[in-house]
């Protein structure tokens, strides 16, 4: 089944006749995702790549079944496309542009908690399940179709696990990145609960990473709801405390999200942890053959 | 963006949310002068550190003679390794109370939180759990009256001085809402008989959020080399190592430095090129990292957004028109892979293709030179 995105989902492109929107439109395309439709404000009645292209979200829905819809749109106007996106009852949002201001991220958030919509980002790669359907910008060539679920904050980070997961024989069922912003739709949590049920998956690799708590919150989670075997991977070990590496998340502050009191929550749980990318599909063979 | 305090109460002001009579000065001639109009005063050092209190940067003057001479001994002086060129010097309060309020976002609920204590005026890491309240809103409906005058039930306040303090929430909501706050923090928020006073601000705005800021003004706490970084939109760190890196995403980045610890190395910063990062500011930000003399550079790049013949190209376009003298370890692969090795190899380099093995030689390069 996988989960989020699958073989028959329909999708929109906001932003798609922009230079990062229009690329990867045509590599969405070249996956096998059914992209139906694009909007760009004052570019309607154009198409790309024989997609028709809208000004407005509504017009495109006119048109077209939107099951989930992808933003390009620049930083300050994406607030106002993710929400209508949202209000045109798309049911996953993947919100891609990183610098949106965090009032901006909460305010969407709210939204699209009223209205049911899964959001994914903002300041994501995006989401994939391998072989049926990809919304984003990842690189299509390592995302083949398999058993592990792959959950993860940082973008090409995840890449590279997906990369080496694929170099040792592991496929993926769907890949999911939750955003490198302190405000983001999803968490770990939310993704577990849905790997959990998902008859796909049979393995699930979280890719964390130093500050906040969502590692910590996921560990509870996962001793209490997830049968599934769990593998973690977490950056950041070598941070010092009080630099912010990159992400709005990515800091030790007073003490609070340094790796070993991650590494100690998840263990807790009985997930192992690895410390380098290379680590992980060892230990994801080992919790496969138990 | 950390605001200096007496900005945030210049912001305050603005709002409407009362503050001591006082002013900032950067002599102390000047301190003497608005002493003598105020009476008994409390001189602040204006430095971005908390516990200013306890390192001497907060001291009373009773007379105009005394605020000149504290003036005199704080300015020019360090506080926390912070320079004091700005003090403020305002009006000595009365304390009946000291309450502690403050707005900010909680990221695992995603929503933000309003917290307020009976127990201000001293850090907050100290009070206990318990004296805190905290009541998360709904970004849908925002900070409403009925929750404001719900926090003043629970700290136990009444009458006028309830009423002001409703009237406070409100308008730090409305501060941090259309300021672009990530914190506005007042501790303590005074009670000085019936009237309710902040003798503290602590503000600090979304650095996403400054283009659409302003009005405000701008504070830097950055080293030169970070501010140029973030220039040309780069997220950059420096750390006291000779590995120089540049990766493109902040996770990837990290991962790069934990590899080169593991190694045994020691890397100098964190350079994370961003996604998407063209020719243009991928040189730039080479010349960047050349500028602080590492004994190698590593570059790691997992093209998804980002594209690795950019990537080689601003190689190219650097090694050719301003010179490399270190060496370089690259590691390329993602989008547009192949004619990014292309190019590396027209210009002397092969990449890596596994991120532990290119770790792996930079430490190596970086002990032998």
């Amino acid at each position: 089944m996988a989960v989020y995105l699958f073989a028959d989902t329909q999708v929109l492109v906001q932003g798609i006749t922009g230079n990062q929107g229009s690329f990867h439109t045509r590599q969405m395309v070249n996956y096998g995702t059914k992209v139906v439709a694009g909007v760009s404000p004052g570019k309607g009645g154009q198409a790309l790549e024989g997609i028709p292209v809208y000004d407005t979200v509504a017009a495109a829905a006119e048109h077209h079944l939107l099951d989930a819809s992808i933003l390009f749109t620049p930083a300050p106007f994406a607030k106002d496309a993710a929400f209508e996106a949202i209000d045109a009852g798309v049911k996953v949002l993947v919100m891609l542009p990183e610098h949106i201001p965090v009032h901006d991220a909460l305010a969407v958030t709210a939204f699209a908690k009223v209205r049911g919509t899964v959001l994914v980002g903002p300041n994501t790669f995006g989401v994939v399940s391998s072989g049926k359907c990809k919304i984003g910008i990842m690189p299509s060539q390592f995302f083949v179709p398999g058993k592990v679920g792959v959950v993860s904050r940082s973008g090409t980070l995840c890449y590279e696990i997906v990369g080496t997961l694929k170099a040792a024989g592991f496929g993926t069922s769907t890949v999911v990145g939750l955003g490198g912003d302190r405000v983001v739709g999803l968490s770990f949590t939310d993704v577990l609960a849905e790997m959990e049920q998902d008859s796909e998956t049979e393995a699930i690799v979280m890719v964390g990473e130093i500050g906040g708590s969502a590692e910590e919150e996921a560990a509870l989670f996962i001793k209490e709801r997830v049968t599934k075997p769990v593998i973690a991977y977490l950056a950041g070990k070598s941070a010092p405390p009080g630099k912010r590496m990159g992400h709005a998340g990515a800091i030790i502050e007073r003490g609070k999200g340094s790796f070993a009191g991650k590494v100690k929550a998840l263990n807790n749980a009985g997930v192992p942890v690895a410390e380098l990318p290379f680590q992980v599909p060892e230990l994801v063979a080992g919790s496969l053959r138990k | 963006m950390k605001l200096y305090e007496y900005m945030g109460k210049e912001l305050f002001t603005l709002y409407g949310i009362p503050v001591p009579a006082g002013g900032v000065v950067a002599v102390p001639e000047e301190a003497e002068v608005l002493a003598g109009k105020i009476g008994a005063v409390v001189v602040k050092s204006q430095v971005l550190s908390g516990k200013r209190g306890k390192s001497g940067g907060i001291g009373f003057a009773d007379s105009p003679y005394q605020a000149r001479e504290l003036a005199a001994k704080m300015l020019g002086s360090r506080l926390s390794g912070l320079a004091v060129d700005k003090i403020l010097v305002e009006k000595k309060l009365q304390i009946d109370r000291e309450l502690y309020l403050a707005l900010t976002i909680d990221g695992a609920l995603r929503k933000p939180v309003l917290l307020s204590s009976a127990q201000g005026g001293m850090d907050i890491e100290e009070v206990p759990e318990e004296l805190i309240i905290k009541i998360a809103l709904d970004a849908n409906i925002g900070l409403q009256p009925f929750i404001a005058r719900e926090v003043t039930r629970r700290l136990g306040l009444s009458g006028a001085v309830a009423r002001q303090v409703v009237d406070i929430l409100l308008k730090m909501y409305r501060i941090f809402v259309e300021r672009d706050a990530e914190l506005l923090e007042i501790n303590p928020l005074v009670v000085s008989g019936e009237q309710v006073i902040a003798a503290d601000a602590k503000v600090t705005i979304d650095d996403d959020a400054l283009y659409r800021q302003s009005g405000l003004p701008l504070v830097e706490e950055r080293t030169a080399t970070e501010k140029a970084a973030h220039e040309i939109g780069l997220s950059y760190v420096e750390l006291d190592g000779d590995i120089a890196v540049m990766a493109n995403g902040a996770g990837i980045t990290m991962a790069t430095l934990d590899l080169i610890e593991y190694y045994g190395g020691r890397a100098a910063n964190f350079l994370d090129a961003g996604g998407g990062a063209g020719v243009e500011q991928t040189a730039k930000a080479l010349e960047l990292l050349l500028a602080r003399k590492p004994k190698t550079i590593i570059i790691n790049i997992f093209g998804g957004i980002t594209r690795c013949d950019d990537v080689a190209a601003a190689f190219a376009y650097v090694k050719q028109n301003i010179g490399i003298p270190v060496p370089v370890v690259i590691r390329l692969v993602g989008t547009n892979e192949e004619r990014g090795r292309e190019i590396l190899r027209e210009n002397g380099i092969e990449a890596y293709q596994l991120m532990h093995e290119a770790a792996a030689k930079a430490v190596q390069i970086a002990r032998e030179n």
